[in-house]
């Protein structure tokens, strides 16, 4: 029965991936790409993925549309037809490339097997250690935080440099950023409308919502990454609402980029301490006199350290995004 | 059972490939930004399809559960994915600044302008 | 007691996932954006409906019934609304109704509506 919703997911992936080779026009494309992030998280529930299912409908069906929208919204939504003088290149390229893999797929273990060469060596010691050593019932938050603590540190750089990066390339460095943006009157005009009164009605909630996926991670699918999506996506909400000047007075753009460093640092010093306790880098067993209450303490602070980093990151995006669209049309 | 055990593996090479095509063969920037988020997804969904257990449960310690999926993959996935959004923020960013600076995203025309100059 | 709820629960799933299959056929065969979007609302209003009343219903304890509940609630807040939000933005972007009885002189509501 599970392959047979596993077949029928893969098959709508493949048909939305091949209607956007066959689809002219970037509204379509962003509204298909949607899909398709909707469709992959349907896709890893289904593979008991919950964590990766949360961040792929988080990420891929929310923040990549919003991002692609902006971006249209300044290059306009038409897209010429390519008039190569090699049509057939990438065809017969990709074919090939494309009959390779699946020659090369075929040394691989069968779809589900516990005994295939990923499921041995470091997943079952992770599985059988995590209740002693960590004690916190999600395996993946205890190796994401804990266990493989340096990655995330890693990813949460890389996430902090993507916002330094779009700050570079967006904000024109004479002042002339947020602040100064005029905004023409908000997409619908009308400040009492229903999409305001329950959208107003909502964010608050969203926010609740994100607090406690921030803090639920230990126990259930959750954690840093997903909560400050959720959490960013709350403001962003109340931007697209009431015009980017409204949402710049609730969190100035300077504030944001202080949060976002003060993200890593939060992460990075959690690191530091452990080393001045005398143990390895990122060791929360240092934490506290027990080494299970410190990984707990450990692996709260840095999630709250990859939490502020992200959501504040992709508040300070949007706002570079909004303001240049701003002053491109005005 | 032959072809169902490969058949998640032949749809994420056949994803990668048509998110591939995309790259290559559209020469809108944000369409081939599209098709790199097609590609990365692909990746997804093999990690993520290898590290399936059968009848196993989702990677969250409970009682009266034997076999958990691998969480391994996911923790990995879960890295990737905020790295695709993260490059294709800054992605986007680039494509506003080529749309101020040369007036077009299409990727002829683009190459059209650096010639003449 | 049990049986009868488990029939009813199947009921509604079947009535929920019969809206679905006949919401995405109208979106297909409908000839204009409202028509669409009415069809598209009665998938994502009422046909989630059923199918999460359905498995309240069919769940054990106490801990999914609440979170399926407040899932319920907040699709019956945000669903409707996305509704409207895609009409007004389809209607203040100029496009109308499509109306093939025109020449009968149907009056097209003034723009400020």
């Amino acid at each position: 029965m599970e392959i047979f919703v596993d077949v029928v997911l893969l098959s709508m992936l493949v048909a939305t991936a091949v209607a956007l080779i066959l689809v002219r026009g970037l509204m379509a494309s962003i509204m298909l790409t949607s899909i398709y992030g909707l469709l992959s998280a349907s896709f890893f529930v289904t593979m008991d993925a919950v964590d990766v299912a949360f961040t792929e409908a988080a990420v891929g069906a929310g923040v990549a549309p919003l991002l692609l929208l902006m971006t249209v919204a300044l290059v306009g939504r038409r897209e010429e037809r390519t008039v190569s003088r090699h049509a057939l290149v990438p065809l017969l390229l990709v074919t090939m490339t494309g009959a390779l893999l699946i020659v090369g797929t075929l040394d691989m273990p069968p779809f589900g097997s516990a005994d295939a060469p990923a499921n041995q060596h470091v997943s079952p010691r992770y599985l059988q250690h995590t209740e002693a050593e960590i004690g916190i019932p999600n395996v993946v938050t205890a190796v994401l935080a804990s266990y493989r603590a340096y990655d995330t540190l890693g990813e949460a750089l890389v996430i902090f440099t993507a916002g330094v990066a779009v700050i570079l390339i967006l904000v024109p460095g004479d002042g002339r950023g947020t602040a100064q943006a005029t905004l023409p009157d908000p997409i619908s005009g009308d400040r009492q409308g229903i999409v305001h009164v329950v959208s107003k009605i909502l964010i608050p909630f969203v926010l609740l919502f994100a607090l406690y996926v921030q803090f639920h991670g230990d126990y259930g699918p959750g954690g840093g990454f997903q909560a400050g999506v959720i959490f960013a996506s709350a403001f962003i909400l109340y931007g697209l609402l009431c015009g980017l000047p409204a949402v710049v007075r609730v969190i100035p753009p300077t504030v944001v980029e202080v949060l976002a460093a003060l993200g890593v640092l939060l992460y990075a010093v959690t690191g530091v301490l452990s080393l001045l306790g005398g143990k390895n880098f990122l060791d929360y067993s240092v934490l506290a006199s027990d080494p299970v209450t410190g990984q707990h303490i450990g692996i709260i602070v840095i999630e709250l350290g990859v939490g502020i980093c992200v959501a504040s990151v992709i508040i300070r995006i949007y706002y570079a995004f909004a303001a240049h669209l701003d002053r491109q049309r005005v | 059972m032959d072809i169902l055990s490969y058949f998640n593996y032949w749809v994420v090479m056949a994803l990668m490939m048509l998110g591939f095509y995309i790259v290559i063969a559209r020469g809108n920037l944000v369409k081939k930004l599209i098709g790199l988020n097609i590609f990365q997804t692909s990746v997804f969904i093999l990690y993520i399809s290898a590290g399936n257990v059968y009848d196993g449960a989702a990677p969250i310690l409970a009682e009266g559960v034997e076999a958990y999926s691998n969480p391994l993959p996911h923790v990995l996935i879960l890295t990737a994915i905020v790295v695709g959004i993260a490059t294709t923020s800054v992605g986007l960013a680039l494509v506003m600044r080529i749309y101020e600076s040369y007036g077009t995203v299409e990727e002829s025309e683009i190459l059209e302008q650096d010639e003449a100059c | 007691m049990s049986t009868a709820l488990h029939l009813i629960s199947d009921a509604f799933l079947l009535a929920g996932s019969f809206l679905l299959l006949t919401g995405a056929l109208g979106f297909l065969r409908f000839p204009d954006v409202f028509s669409r979007i009415h069809a598209c609302g009665v998938t994502e209003t009422l046909a989630t409906s059923l199918i999460l009343l359905a498995l309240i219903m069919k769940s054990e304890s106490a801990m999914p019934q609440v979170k399926l509940l407040m899932i319920l609630l907040f699709l019956m807040f945000s669903s409707p609304t996305a509704g409207h939000a895609l009409a007004k933005a389809a209607w203040n972007a100029g496009v109308r109704p499509r109306d093939n009885r025109n020449e009968r002189g149907i009056p097209v509501p003034p723009d400020n509506l």
